[in-house]
């Protein structure tokens, strides 16, 4: 039936603007800060540590208690007494409560929530908690931490192949330490929870603009003691963008539902910009030693990598699952076959850390490909034509971790970029701009962007023998619900959560191609209520699943909607479903005109199977609505430590062309070209815009985004004006192409396209710039003036 | 009682609601306010104005930028109080209950916005910038948004349908018109009313 629809292909693959935006432009969005679902609600403040670590001496909330408005306070104690730490993917040496109990372990962290008739009061009474502090010797040195058995929750080792022979036989062996800081998508919307506690039913509902609910909703229900019945999270329609970053908004559903259980009236918390840079969520930093042993002719033969993640104060679920996303492709786009990990997680003094856009792409790239880079350079060979001689070529591949590239033209990528950045031009204006003086330098990136994850990666955390008792997880499956009305109105529901990447557009279109309608017909819901809407463990928006599973499950629900209209069409035609074609809005009698006798009306068709059971064909159930559920194939569990992580992997592969200013260290991009295969796309314009947008992530990683502590921990990014993020003018003008290979693996061919700039950026342009400062040695981000200066001439 | 009123004691003073006359996209409203209800608040939670937006409450992320007698301000460093009789602009005056507007229509087909959280902020900053400057250039259009932090879209399809508006405009008018009045206003392209992030006066 998919090749029914595919066929269609009437508005899949067009550059639709989108359905949702003119609500959004009218100023009619409905985030979560808009909505009042419940009448009454109290407004929450919470009161935060000021110190990156420190023993709590004394709580004293008796003059917030008694201040103007005040309904309640909520403490760290009663937060230990009325609920359990949050479960996370590896056991933690540190139990994690949604506030701090007796130790604060990072700036932000929650001590207490005071709740009052309006905010305004709140926060005046959370001034008058009286906190007394013991300040301790923070932790924020992850390398220094894996010596430390309190920090280090995880340590694991891999083998593939043979890397000690790869390492002994090799002619160049290069490499060095590569760190990525932890840093932010920072969506403009903070976190937002409207909590409400129905003591009566021993329910919590919670509004909130959470991008799961994925596995979390089961985390945050069982700290909070509840069966995953009695918890239900709702999303508004809109969200203000997230990139990973509002996954973490479970810890205040389970927060602020516990002040509305404690307190008996509904609350809410809108967070503030300098709770959400101090506390709400970052990326995990890394700590990476990579080598790369090669041939003198270039061949990559083995590759060892020695990394530490820093996931901050806490172990949030889904961490330490930022180690494992790219286990199915860390080989990247080679051919290499002997790879070594040393994989270690450890606990700092850091806000924790969980999804970023990226996921661990742009950590592990940023080795990867500076190692290249490194091996380009000592081996004399053009780092593209290095990259070129040891692409992966042939198709299926099995990555000797357990990935699987199923379809991809790496090479004709990688042709594509060299054209599109005028490559040999560029080389030529570089040996011109060097003989002038000036510091110019070009970087090259190939990246495998895995998409749709597996839910099964997170157990290579654990040891092959004790992952047997649990039950086997795998794969990552999205359900959709597809309703005609009696009026003949299509609505779809699927719980991809997005928050702004226009799943609502996407949607439409594929199922009107199946329908054969308008999209404009199409009203499409991607909010999740996890009481009522069809979903996983896996759904919600994250690993660029959407144009795998999201489509899918829509698409699967639409052709059993579809295929009821056609035999109700038959019926009423007096032929067999299978000669009836949906288009235009109507149902033909394939091969004969369009007349009366020939047609019916999706309109009528809907009319009959709600007004008219008995009018239908034997055996065909009434209404007109259908629930399915798809699951992305090749997604085993982990054998033998190997795994295919994600079922798709597209391509990308960028050339940056920058120049520093000797004079000022400071950074310019006068070129950037990149290149993806993500296979069919269904959009190019929101296509092209996630690229984009996924540029914008990665550029502000490398040049200019990371949280900052000072040597006592305290938080010196505190402010959107000591978190800098990049502006109009300081982005360049990337020029893009894209080949599409579709994907044998999902429903129509598509490829996850969300992240694979934000991975690749990073490594381009920290290349270049090693490039431009003849350096064969990583230098650390972000690539700031005042530390390029530094560099310049060194 | 109103929002915002605050404890007697330990505060600096017993403050008391004020009356305030403003006309909001055209309607005139009476209303008591609290001295210290920020202007974003005001539109938000009293009147139900939520199409602006707050994006970090101290004056970086244009996010809150309405109009204040037509002239931007971000409305999270503003005290409602200081709006008394002027006439504010916020996003739903925008088109109204019309068609969208020329610049709301391009945004759309440059797939300009994506979570949209920006937006708002943006309409009313680069609509003023198009009222004073209807050709503006490029690079006056890319030093307006270094003040509209966004983090959906890289900025290029937003820069991209801005210029558009603004080069049918100067397709209308002489060319040449607005060549040499490129200083009128500051570097940022904006005029420095109550509100912006470089007074801070302004700020509670
Ligand atoms: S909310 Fe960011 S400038 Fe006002
Ligand atoms: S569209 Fe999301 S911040 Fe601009």
């Amino acid at each position: 039936m998919t090749d029914q629809a595919v066929a269609t292909r009437g508005w899949i693959g067009r550059a639709l603007p989108r359905f949702e935006d003119e609500a959004l432009l009218r100023g009619r969005g409905r985030f979560i800060d808009d909505l009042e679902p419940v009448p009454g609600a109290h407004h929450a403040a919470i009161v935060r540590s000021p110190h990156a670590h420190a023993r709590i001496r004394h709580l004293d909330v008796s003059a917030a208690e008694a201040a103007d408005g005040v309904t309640g306070v909520l403490t760290g104690a009663d937060v230990q007494a009325m609920s359990r730490p949050f479960a996370a993917a590896a056991p933690s040496p540190v139990p994690y409560y949604a506030a701090a109990v007796d130790t604060v372990r990072h700036v932000g962290e929650p001590v207490a929530v005071v709740v009052a008739r309006d905010r305004y009061l709140a926060e005046d009474a959370a001034a008058r908690v009286r906190v007394d502090y013991d300040p301790l010797a923070p932790v924020l040195d992850a390398r220094a931490a894996v010596h430390d058995s309190d920090a280090l929750v995880s340590e694991r080792s891999f083998h593939y192949g043979d890397p000690e022979a790869a390492f002994a036989h090799a002619d160049v062996i290069v490499g060095g330490r590569f760190d990525f800081p932890a840093w932010t998508g920072l969506p403009l919307e903070g976190y937002g929870v409207v909590a409400d506690w129905d003591p009566g039913a021993g329910t919590l509902t919670a509004w909130c603009n959470f991008q799961g609910p994925f596995t979390l909703h089961g985390v945050a229900a069982a700290a909070l003691g509840l069966p995953g019945t009695r918890l239900r999270v709702i999303t508004p329609e809109h969200s203000g963008g997230s990139f990973g970053i509002k996954s973490g908004v479970f810890v205040y559903v389970a927060l602020i539902g516990l002040a509305s259980r404690k307190l008996g009236v509904p609350v809410r918390w809108t967070e503030d910009r300098l709770e959400h840079l101090a506390a709400s969520q970052t990326s995990t930093g890394r700590c990476a030693e990579i080598e790369g042993a090669f041939a003198a002719d270039g061949e990559l033969l083995g590759v060892r990598i020695d990394a530490i993640d820093d996931v901050g104060a806490y172990l949030r679920a889904p961490e330490p699952a930022s180690m494992y996303r790219m286990h199915g492709a860390l080989t990247g786009a080679y051919r290499v076959r002997n790879l070594a990990l040393r994989a270690r997680v450890v606990l700092t003094n850091r806000c924790p850390s969980a999804l970023n856009r990226g996921f661990g792409g742009p950590q592990h790239y940023l080795p990867l490909e500076g190692m290249m880079a490194l091996g380009a350079r000592r081996l004399r060979i053009d780092p593209l034509r290095l990259a070129e001689l040891n692409l992966v070529r042939r198709f299926p591949y099995e990555t000797p971790s357990g990935g699987l590239y199923a379809s991809g033209d790496f090479a004709g990528c990688l042709r594509e970029a060299r054209e599109l950045s005028g490559y040999e031009a560029r080389r030529e204006e570089r040996r011109r701009a060097r003989r002038a003086g000036r510091l110019y330098g070009i970087g090259v990136a190939c990246v495998v962007e895995p998409s749709i994850s597996n839910m099964g990666y997170v157990t290579l955390v654990e040891e092959e023998a004790s992952r047997g008792n649990a039950l086997p997880k795998s794969g990552n499956a999205e359900g959709a619900t597809v309703t005609i009305n009696p009026a003949g109105g299509i609505g779809v529901r699927v719980s991809t959560t997005p928050q702004g990447q226009g799943h609502g557009t996407v949607v439409a279109q594929v199922v009107a191609d199946a329908l054969g309608v308008d999209p404009s017909q199409v009203a499409v819901r991607a909010d999740a209520d996890t009481s009522f809407s069809p979903w996983t463990v896996a759904s919600g928006n994250y690993s660029s699943r959407f144009s795998g599973v999201g489509v899918g499950a829509a698409l699967r629900a639409t052709e059993q909607v579809a295929g009821k209209l056609r035999a109700i069409a038959g019926h009423v035609l007096g032929a067999d479903a299978d000669e009836i074609e949906l288009r235009d809005g109507v149902a033909h009698l394939r091969g004969s005109g369009d007349g009366a006798e020939t047609t019916v009306s999706l309109r009528r068709l809907a009319g009959m199977a709600h007004w008219n059971p008995e009018g239908l064909p034997e055996g065909l159930e009434p209404g007109l609505a259908a629930t399915a559920y798809y699951a992305a194939p090749e997604l085993a569990p982990p054998v033998d430590d190997r795994i295919s992580a994600s079922t798709e992997n597209g391509f990308v592969v960028d050339i940056a062309v920058v120049e520093v200013d000797r004079a000022t260290g400071r950074l310019a991009v006068i070129d950037y070209v990149s290149v993806h295969d993500a296979g069919r796309l269904l959009n190019p314009l929101l296509a092209e815009g996630q690229v984009i947008g996924g540029f914008a992530h990665g550029f502000g990683a490398v040049t200019r985004e990371a949280h900052a502590h000072g040597a006592d921990g305290e938080l010196l990014t505190d402010t959107l004006k000591d978190y800098l993020c990049p502006t109009p003018a300081d982005l360049p003008a990337v020029r893009t192409a894209h080949r599409e290979t579709p994907s044998p693996l999902t429903p129509l061919g598509a490829k996850g396209l969300g992240e694979g700039t934000t991975m690749s950026v990073p490594a381009a342009i920290h290349n270049a710039v090693m490039d431009a400062l003849h350096r064969d040695a990583p230098i650390a981000l972000p690539l700031t003036p005042a530390r390029l200066w530094e560099l310049i001439d060194a | 009682m109103a929002e915002g009123a605050p404890m007697a004691e330990g505060a600096p003073m017993v403050e008391r609601p004020i009356s305030i006359v403003v006309e909001v996209n055209g309607l005139r409203r009476r209303e008591h306010v609290m001295p210290r209800l920020l202007l974003s608040d005001f539109l938000r939670h009293r009147l139900g104005l939520t199409g602006t937006h707050v994006g970090c409450e101290h004056g970086v992320c244009g996010a809150c930028t309405v109009r204040v007698d037509g002239i931007p301000a971000r409305a999270c460093l503003m005290f409602a109080v200081q709006t008394d009789g002027c006439a504010i602009e916020t996003v739903e005056g925008l088109a109204g209950t019309g068609e969208l507007t020329p610049l709301q229509r391009a945004l759309h087909e440059a797939h300009g916005l994506q979570c949209g959280f920006c937006t708002p902020g943006i309409l009313i900053a680069a609509g003023d910038l198009l009222e004073r400057r209807p050709g503006a250039d490029r690079a006056e259009i890319e030093a307006l948004l270094s003040g509209h932090v966004c983090r959906c879209t890289g900025y290029r399809p937003i820069v991209d349908a801005i210029e558009r508006v603004a080069r049918d405009a100067a397709g209308h008018t002489a060319r040449g018109d607005h060549a040499d009045d490129a200083d009128d206003a500051d570097a940022n392209g904006d005029p420095g009313g109550p509100g912006d992030p470089g007074d801070p006066g302004e700020a509670a």
